[in-house]
């Protein structure tokens, strides 16, 4: 069942979906998507690492993911620029850093393009495994940090004055959404995470009028992104990475039709 | 020793200090089961900083602070739900704690929102959203509940009847309330003690006694303190002509 190389591309990307919708609805709540984005800048300074140093990518991306949002944490603390600059500022360093470094590594044949927007369709039966169990671990953990994380989300003194721990379950998230980054980055790409993991949140937003609710529409609609998208890169031979968040963008667009049809009703 | 076991909560020379400043310092007090204490005091007098204090949020710079109860709740003052979140009066209930639908319906009826219970928190008006806050605040069964001007934005007559509500809960509940109101009538006629604020205590005591101090009536003017005063005497009992209590 494995073998076909497009089963394998639509496990590892249904996989990669499921992780996405309750993360990327966290990420909405908490308007971090500047923040995954700078994640996702910085994994290109990890995936470089990790050919200069020959180690394992999805590691590596970990890591240094993890480590600029844990500098972006303390900067927030020390500075006076605003998170956005913050995050702008990290974005772009680690990303020139990790594209000079890139230049230091010519005796590499390096696929800038594949890291860039990732290659779901070379996926192999090891990333599947990494994939699905990695999932399975971080939606444990954010299952179990459930109640502290979402009560911050909404708001945070409440939750600390309540013995929330918000400042523990923040850091976790943290660390999930590098963990997700990292886990993605092969098979999507550095610059087209952070649509995988807004999009189907965005178009579930459309639809919901509960957490739960737009958690569960968010999975679905990343499934079928994911799906869709892949079934249209094959038949038009176009990238599959892109082709995957452009379906997610078609599928936005009709979500906002019923509100349309709405409003004219009620007029 | 009876004393001791209904104590929630004592801070002694407590103090937040941010950005070089002092933002509130030398805060002592102890709150019990089914008291009230009430913080008044000008704008930027430390009330919210102090209270945040009491809840844990915010670490006491020097001094000492005891808590000897988890069951909180937290009714902050102006909290924006973000529009970009689903979010119904349900779920909100159900926050930090899992409550049962019995109790939430409960809740929402004393503070007459009942009706709201499957509308979305950003459809709800200013008033709305502060009763489902108390709502949920009392739904959590807490034995300290600290409310932040829980009051703001709710009709005339509404105001009076949560702040009888909030007077019943601590009696009810046999819960310790920390107050922050700008509502005299009800800081004088319901609360057990009183801490004027500004930067540090300036007067506490009993309201009666607040009323009188030298500090409170330099904050907040000899005509409040004389109107408040002549209030709450007409509340407690009536006058003869000459003055004297009447029978």
């Amino acid at each position: 069942m494995f073998d076909d190389f497009f089963t394998r591309a639509l496990i590892a990307g249904v996989g990669i979906a499921i992780i996405a919708g309750p993360l990327g609805c966290l990420v909405i709540w908490r308007r971090l998507s500047y923040f995954g984005d700078t994640l996702s800048h910085s994994a290109l300074l990890g995936v470089t690492l990790a050919y200069a140093f020959s180690i394992n990518i999805t590691l590596s991306v970990f890591i240094i993911s993890s480590v600029v949002a844990i500098l972006l944490i303390n900067l927030q603390k020390r500075t006076k620029l605003a998170g956005d600059s913050l995050l702008g500022l990290l974005a772009h360093s680690t990303l020139a850093i990790g594209l000079v470094l890139i230049g230091f590594l010519s005796s590499i044949r390096f696929d800038l393009m594949g890291l860039l927007f990732g290659d779901i369709l070379a996926v192999t039966t090891d990333d599947i495994a990494l994939v699905w169990i990695g999932g399975i671990i971080i939606l444990g953990i954010l299952y179990f940090i459930w109640k502290s994380l979402f009560s911050a989300t909404v708001n945070y003194d409440l939750a600390a004055a309540e013995g929330m721990r918000p400042e523990i379950s923040n850091l976790i998230f943290t660390l999930l959404l590098a963990a997700v980054i990292a886990l993605s980055i092969k098979m999507i790409g550095a610059l087209l995470i952070t649509g995988l993991l807004l999009i189907p949140a965005a178009i579930a937003r459309n639809l919901s009028n509960s957490p739960k609710q737009m958690i569960i529409i968010a999975i679905l609609a990343g499934i079928a992104s994911v799906v869709l998208g892949l079934f249209t890169s094959l038949e038009l031979n176009t990238s599959s990475g892109p082709s995957i968040v452009v379906v997610s963008l078609a599928l936005f667009i009709l979500s906002l039709i019923p509100l349309e049809i709405r409003g004219q009703l009620q007029k | 020793m009876a004393e001791k076991n209904n104590l929630l909560v004592k801070l002694d020379n407590g103090g937040v200090y941010k950005s070089s400043k002092w933002l509130v310092r030398g805060v002592s007090l102890e709150l019990y089961k089914g008291q009230i204490i009430t913080l008044i005091g000008p704008n930027g007098s430390g009330k919210t900083t102090t209270a945040k204090m009491i809840l844990n949020i915010l670490k006491s710079d020097e001094g000492k602070m005891e808590s000897y109860t988890s069951k909180m709740a937290y009714v902050p003052q102006k909290i924006s739900i973000d529009w970009t979140m689903p979010l119904r009066v349900i779920d909100f209930m159900k926050l930090t704690n899992h409550i049962n639908n019995a109790d939430i319906t409960e809740a929402l009826k004393l503070t007459g929102v009942e009706d709201l219970l499957y509308n979305q928190i950003n459809n709800l008006s200013g008033g709305e959203f502060q009763r489902v806050l108390i709502a949920r605040a009392i739904a959590k069964k807490p034995e300290l509940l600290v409310l932040d001007e829980p009051v703001q934005g709710v009709d005339f007559n509404g105001e009076i009847a949560l702040y009888n509500l909030i007077k019943k809960i601590a009696s009810t509940l046999n819960c310790g309330i920390l107050l922050i109101s700008h509502d005299m009538h009800f800081v004088m006629s319901a609360t057990d003690h009183v801490i004027c604020l500004n930067g540090h205590i300036c007067c506490s005591g009993s309201p009666s006694a607040v009323i009188k101090d030298s500090a409170y009536i330099e904050l907040f003017g000899e005509h409040t303190a004389a109107t408040l005063s002549l209030y709450k005497h007409h509340h407690d009992h009536s006058h003869e002509t000459d003055g004297s209590v009447a029978k």
